[in-house]
């Protein structure tokens, strides 16, 4: 297999692994800050130990969170060498100041949790935990910054001396529309995740009868957090839609499998079978007007479809080559103010004349056919996008309906009699994990061909190492990421049917004692 | 602020990082070194291993952050380092990924064979990397193998056995002695009872192996072919590392510290801590305090002779990565330097507040009266 396999097929697992457990942290974090705040507030120590029993769940996921995150770091050095060198100028920037302002912070005080709770005041450790929860989601932000700016690489141009991307304006990297929609877009989709994850364990104690006030009230929190969660993901999730709108055309053309441009407002398509080679989708199901509201909240902007997408991109292949032309002659004549000139007229194309790369290295001296193939190649996998993307989405509306239910039976005090209901809780356990996995196909399996939307295919991002190298560190992050799953599935598994008086190894607090004041 | 101030600035950020890493996370790596010596039944290893339960996760972000920093400030080397050195990343990773869940799981169950395959693990990833980080230490002075095309794409020809030369390896020792002898320092203060005082007891013979290896290490450079500039400097030019030309010059490693006799305090600062460290043995606080001044030497001497280079290339000498074409423009490092002037000074705060809370020695009474709390 080529290296560019390898590397994406290694990105692909090792950060769709690291995001099984991210959403996770993410959720609990905030629901563990709710719980305690509670306990500190009513001082009833029933809510200090559910704080504790779902932190103790949290502490086993949260360590395979940090597990797999290490090599998220450090793989884009080991496989994508010349993405860390073209785009490391602008790119970097934001990991780093992931560290220093959010991880520090938050693995600094995920011990202080733990170890904590009888080393300091109650308000001290609440303190500490929602900071420990503060910490987790601006970390998620930085990253987002990070991968917001991949799909819309705003604030940063091309330097020919040291022919790499450098920031131009760094607040626009910073408050990129598409990093901003994404960033709640996602921890939205983290608390949906954590809530599911509360209201179906608690759901399979209320079907056992075991640990029935703190199962009940674990679920009412959930549930209300979790409603709002939901709600939000799916608002913001339009959001996500509109800014990927404003850039990235071909991603919202390829969900929707439209290959031609619909007369404003377009149909949203709900079921259809996308065709790769007639470019037509069959046994379409079309709602009006949907799809151009959601993309551009006016009802007379066109959609653009994939074919005429296609067309544009041949046009922005032939000014790509004359960028690249230029730049080709500058490196032989870098006093050349003229070639400079041409260059910067160009050079916004400059990423499109890279994808004639994998047709020939002299890019120069494409042939129509070649521009006429390259262009072809922005077409990302059509089925894949439009169906990954409409599972997800009818996730999100059913977290919504689930949440409402729970939600308006907690507000009954009826939740512990419904038997089915606690059943479909308990069974959705998997499905947020799915939604969140798919969310990821679509944003960056939709990006394809593309790592830095127009600027840099993810052919030559690649490092330059044998790809027996790859196969090997693929091979082992595999084996021993799934070991440690098999690991974490057990230990998770084992806390929760052995239930908080195990895991705390004392019995819970009855529902209204209090906790003596200090 | 000039380009070149900054780049001078971000070098020296560059060991500030390194050398906290080696100080913070090296305390626990070196912690995990010593776990099956001196902790010899479970209940005294779970001591050795709850006087670094709730603070290694804060140290390994040195780790995160020296990588982020890498990657923002020094993108090429970054690029070329981390893809170079692949297959020794690859088991730094793998040994570091075995530590958090390493910490986490471990007492999680009672069955002995659990927690002992778990105690290695532990071992494994405090000793590998500690090794491994050396090793890389010890190929800068070497130099490894590689080149740039004109569009900066790098082409090597860098293998795990060429970056396991026998320069590299003892320079890989002198980073096991150095993280041993600061975790033993660390256990003598933080561990109470037996592991404490076993770990005591390694400290002068983790001393004198630091202060012999790091002596043959300096005398072996010293006969080295080091790398200097040839072309004029060109100190706020384009990080372009095609621009320039580089000799090997015998002894050229030495040349900084010729130029600068001041340079000497920094191997004396390292002599001195393992010195004090032996001495003040008795008094744990002081010499944990000492045994810190070890890295920091260290890593300082190493700078220091490197300077202004970040990584040598053994086969195309004149596409080294240096300090003046190595870097991130202008804008970044001064966005990066602003976010660092003010975020350490938070993180050190907050890191301190959290050792204070923190205080006090590991006891086994306290870990079997809260056995589920603890790890």
């Amino acid at each position: 297999m080529d290296i560019e396999i390898l590397s994406r097929l290694q990105f692909a697992i090792t950060a769709l692994y690291h995001f099984l457990f991210v959403p996770l942290t993410l959720g609990l974090s905030i629901l563990l800050g709710i719980m305690e705040t509670v306990y500190v507030m009513t001082g009833r120590a029933i809510w200090r130990d559910m704080t504790k029993f779902w932190g103790a769940l949290f502490g086993i996921n949260f360590a395979m969170g940090v597990a797999t995150g290490i090599t998220m770091e450090f793989q884009f050095g080991m496989n994508w060498a010349y993405y860390s060198h073209y785009v490391g100028d602008v790119f970097g920037a934001p990991l780093a100041i992931e560290g220093m302002m959010a991880f520090f912070l938050e693995a600094t005080f995920v011990g202080l949790f733990f170890f904590g709770w009888n080393r300091m005041s109650k308000v001290a450790h609440l303190t500490v935990t929602w900071a420990l929860g503060i910490a987790t989601n601006l970390s998620a932000l930085w990253i987002l910054i990070a991968n917001g700016w991949m799909q819309f690489p705003a604030g940063a141009r091309f330097n020919a001396d040291t022919m790499r991307m450098e920031v131009s304006n760094f607040m626009e990297v910073l408050f990129n529309p598409v990093a901003q929609a994404k960033f709640v877009h996602t921890v939205s989709a983290g608390y949906v995740v954590g809530s599911v994850f509360v209201l179906a364990i608690s759901a399979y104690y209320l079907l056992r009868q075991r640990h029935v006030e703190l199962a009940r009230r674990s679920m009412t929190v959930a549930a209300s957090f979790g409603l709002a969660s939901a709600l939000s993901v799916v608002v913001l999730g339009d959001e996500s839609g509109y800014t990927a709108g404003l850039n990235q055309k071909m991603k919202i053309a390829a969900i929707e499998a439209m290959w031609n441009t619909e007369p404003a407002p377009a149909s949203f398509t709900v079921f259809g079978i996308p065709d790769l080679k007639t470019h037509t989708t069959n046994y379409e199901v079309k709602v009006p007007w949907v799809l151009g509201l959601i993309a551009t909240r006016t009802a007379d902007t066109p959609v653009p479809g994939i074919n005429n997408l296609v067309e544009v991109a041949k046009q922005r292949i032939k000014n790509g080559i004359v960028a690249y032309d230029a730049l080709a002659k500058l490196k032989a004549d870098r006093g050349n103010a003229a070639l400079r000139k041409t260059l910067d007229a160009h050079v916004d194309d400059l990423g499109y004349a890279l994808l004639l790369k994998r047709f020939r290295p002299d890019v120069q001296n494409a042939t129509q056919a070649q521009i006429d193939a390259a262009a072809n190649s922005t077409i990302p996998n059509v089925p894949a996008l439009f169906w990954s993307f409409r599972f997800m989405v009818g996730l999100g509306f059913y977290f919504i309906a689930l949440f409402a239910l729970a939600f308006y039976l907690s507000a009954k005090r009826r939740l512990d009699t419904h038997r089915v209901f606690l059943r479909v809780c308990l069974w959705t356990l998997p499905l947020p994990w799915i939604a969140a996995e798919l969310g990821w196909v679509v944003a960056e399996y939709g990006r394809q061909p593309w790592v830095i939307e127009g600027v840099l295919p993810t052919a030559l991002g690649v490092s330059s190492t044998a790809p027996g190298n790859v196969l090997f560190s693929l091979l082992g992050f595999l084996i021993f990421y799934s070991s440690l799953l098999v690991a974490d599935i057990f230990l998770m598994t084992k806390y929760i049917r052995l239930g908080p008086d195990g895991t705390l190894g004392h019995a819970v607090a009855a529902p209204f004692a209090r906790v003596p004041a200090e | 602020m000039d380009y070149d101030t900054l780049r001078i600035i971000w070098w020296a950020l560059l060991g500030i990082l390194l050398i906290g890493l080696a100080i913070m996370d090296g305390f626990d790596l070196g912690t995990a070194i010593l776990l099956p010596f001196v902790g010899r039944n479970d209940i005294e290893r779970r001591v050795v291993i709850n006087t670094v339960g709730p603070v290694w996760e804060g140290n390994q972000v040195w780790l995160i952050l020296g990588g982020g920093a890498i990657f923002a400030a020094w993108p090429p080397l970054y690029a070329t380092a981390f893809s170079g050195f692949y297959l020794a990343m690859f088991l730094v990773l793998l040994a570091l990924i075995l530590r958090p869940v390493g910490f986490k799981f471990r007492s999680k169950l009672v069955s002995p064979t659990w927690r002992t395959m778990w105690d290695w693990a532990l071992f494994v990833g405090g000793f590998v990397p500690a090794l491994i980080f050396g090793v890389a230490f010890g190929n800068l002075f070497v130099g490894v193998p590689f080149g740039f095309d004109s569009d900066l794409r790098m082409h090597e020809t860098i293998t795990l056995l060429s970056l396991l030369n026998p320069f590299a390896l003892l320079a890989g020792l002198v980073s096991v002695a150095m993280l041993t002898l600061h975790g033993a320092t660390w256990l003598s203060l933080k561990a109470d009872g037996a592991p404490g005082a076993r770990a005591r007891a390694i400290v002068p013979y983790a001393a004198l192996a630091f202060a012999v290896l790091f002596t043959i290490g300096g005398v072996w450079t010293s006969h080295m072919d080091g790398f200097r500039l040839t072309s004029a400097l060109v100190a706020d030019g384009p990080s372009n590392p095609l621009m320039k030309t580089v000799a090997r010059v015998a002894g050229g490693w030495w040349q900084n510290y010729s130029l600068h006799p001041l340079f000497w305090l920094a191997p004396l600062v390292a002599y001195l801590g393992a010195a004090v460290a032996v001495m003040a043995r008795k008094r744990p606080l002081l010499a944990w305090v000492a045994s810190a001044l070890v890295p920091l030497g260290t890593i300082a001497t190493a700078g220091l002779s490197l300077f202004p280079f970040l990584l040598a290339s053994s086969s195309d000498p004149d596409m080294s990565l240096t300090v003046w074409d190595a870097s991130s423009s202008k804008l970044t490092l001064e966005i990066m330097l602003g976010c660092t002037v003010i975020f350490l000074p938070i993180i050190l705060a907050y890191t301190a507040w959290a050792y204070r809370v923190l205080r006090g020695p590991v006891k086994a009474e306290s870990i079997t009266s809260d056995s589920h709390g603890n790890y």
